[in-house]
């Protein structure tokens, strides 16, 4: 089944125990595009991508990648599309106990016949274009934190993916660095026609590099929209993320002293 | 009174569950281990690991456990006038019941706590995660190699212990304290029977993929644990816990096998 759209998710719950994170969340998102997924901190994005990727079973709903249902599929049909995809986490997760380089060629190896001189190319070429080439032998340990976020971007276009999962791509980079990496990921998706989804916080950056924006907040998608629709919207809660006002009070007094001091269960 | 029972009930079917999620990767590991790709060279690393790298404190342990037999044994055996079995009590304590024992005991304390640390730090940090969208399956890439590795140099160092302790109760019986050579060799020889190696080995093997089974286990569902959520210190505990139950299965299977196979 060929779509227009790499990813569709469908009236999407997810739960941590029984906390619900995400409620009824339906988002689409088309081939070739960059969807960038806004919201406050805790409001449930790396969760949202953490389901797209199968790595948490959702308690109901749909998430179709690549017209498969990810959610009720074989293992070995979720591992196959699984090769299609690139994955840069939060924290980088780059494998301690390689070195940069062997952290890059892991998928290649692992998943291709190629030979030891091409491999040695494919992996110049990814470091060169996340400005790491100079650092190819480092273990991850000596990696700020920025480097370790270019490393895991590399590692995660190694194998040429159709779609790529980039979580926080700018937190904690200087703005040169931040400036670079939103020309790469634009560029990807121009000469490698990648599908790319940005979780980010960066109002900059968000507005550098998006064809579309969802905004999550407190577990519900507030709005999915172009750039220009949300920098037009007039909910409260978009507004507040965009002009960075901060959350307002607007709980009860009583209520709100109720919850300072009432005991724990 | 009624919170106390139902935790209770809890840690018994958090229990439950552990239990159940660790005899599943075995069985997991065992079918994945079947079909292709079949990886050596993680193997070898981990029976470096696990094995080679424990060869120190086998030798060491096994020539201290040997020495104090040995001691012991001429100690208690002299009040009956019968030194002469000295050979054959020792050899066959050590290979019954001290080797395989103290062997997995030293690998537990040695490799396995490592172990547990280092796939729960890996699955904190998103390692894990990381494998699986490059789909390659962690248990497969992870867990497999340690397994293999535990179930073969388990053995291996056994038979180093072995060795060194009845060396070692030789040094002490023979040299220090002048029992005839012939009677602890022969004495040794003539009591030692294919069942007793054989007991030895079937506890060894079982004792390496219980270990590495648990300690693995123990820090590769790190996630789906009560310190799933805490952190460096939710680490911390699951390997002490790991060490804990290991050992302690280790000393239960010990006496199972045991009264199963005698
Ligand atoms: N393993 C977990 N167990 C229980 N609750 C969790 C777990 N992971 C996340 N949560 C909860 O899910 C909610 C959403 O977390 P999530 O990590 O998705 O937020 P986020 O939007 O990515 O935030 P940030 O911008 O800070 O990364 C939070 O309230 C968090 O407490
Ligand atoms: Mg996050």
């Amino acid at each position: 089944m060929e779509t227009a759209n790499a990813i569709e998710i469908r009236d999407l719950d997810v739960d941590y125990g029984s906390r619900r994170i995400l409620s009824d969340i339906n988002i689409d998102i088309r081939q070739g595009e960059i969807m960038v997924i806004m919201g406050g901190s805790g409001s449930g994005k790396s969760t949202l991508l953490r389901c797209i990727l199968g790595l948490k079973k959702p308690s109901a709903g749909h998430i179709y990648m690549l017209g498969t249902d990810i959610c009720h599929t074989s293992n070995k049909k979720l591992y196959g599309l699984r090769e299609q995809i690139g994955v840069a986490f939060q924290g980088g997760a780059l494998f301690t106990s390689m070195t940069v380089a062997e952290n890059i060629q892991l998928p290649l190896r692992e998943h291709t016949n190629l030979d030891e001189n091409t491999i040695q190319i494919m992996t110049r070429i990814k470091l060169d274009m996340v400005n790491m080439l100079p650092y190819e032998n480092l273990m991850p340990s000596e990696l700020s934190g920025g480097m370790k976020k270019r490393a895991a971007l590399a590692r995660a276009i190694i194998m040429d993916p159709k779609l790529l999962f980039f979580d926080e791509p700018s937190a904690g980079l200087d703005p040169i660095t931040s400036a670079e990496l939103d020309e790469l990921i634009v560029m990807l998706k121009e000469s490698m026609k990648m599908t790319i989804v940005v979780v980010t916080h960066e109002l900059e950056s968000v507005f550098a590099i998006a064809d579309r924006i969802a905004i999550l907040g407190e577990g519900q998608l507030v709005q999915v929209g172009t750039p220009e629709e949300i920098k037009s919207s007039t909910d409260e809660r978009v507004t507040g993320l965009l002009n960075r006002t901060p959350r307002k009070n607007n709980v009860d007094k009583d209520v709100h002293i109720e919850r300072l001091t009432r005991d724990k269960e | 009174m009624i919170k106390a029972i139902s935790n209770l009930g809890s840690y018994a079917i958090e229990t439950i569950e552990q239990i159940g999620r660790t005899f599943n990767l075995l069985l997991i590991i065992a079918w994945k281990m079947c079909l292709p790709p079949y990886q050596i060279f993680p193997i070898i690393k981990q029976i470096y690991f696990i094995g080679a790298r424990s060869l120190t404190v086998i030798i060491i342990s096994g020539a201290t456990i040997g020495m104090v037999l040995g001691l012991q044994f001429y100690n208690t055996l002299e009040r009956f006038g019968s030194v002469g079995v000295l050979g054959s009590a020792v050899a066959l304590s050590i290979i019954r019941e001290l080797g395989p024992v103290m062997t997995a005991l030293m690998v537990v304390g040695r490799a396995g706590s490592a172990i547990c640390a280092e796939l729960g730090i890996m699955r904190i940090t998103e390692q894990v995660d990381a494998l699986e969208c490059m789909a390659i399956p962690p248990d497969k890439y992870l867990v497999a190699p340690k397994l293999i590795a535990g179930i073969v140099s388990v053995p291996l160092l056994n038979f180093v212990f072995n060795v060194v302790a009845i060396g070692g109760g030789y040094f002490v019986g023979v040299i220090m304290l002048g029992v005839g050579e012939g009677s602890y060799v022969n004495g040794m020889i003539d009591s030692v029977v294919w069942g007793d190696v054989r007991l030895g080995m079937v506890k060894s093997i079982i004792f390496g993929m219980l270990i590495t089974l648990i300690c693995c286990a123990k820090g590769f569902y790190l996630h789906l644990s009560q310190y799933g959520s805490q952190g460096a210190e939710g680490v911390s505990r699951a390997t002490t816990d790991a060490v804990v139950i290991s050992s302690v299965s280790v000393l239960f299977f010990d006496f199972l096998i045991g009264a199963l196979m005698s």
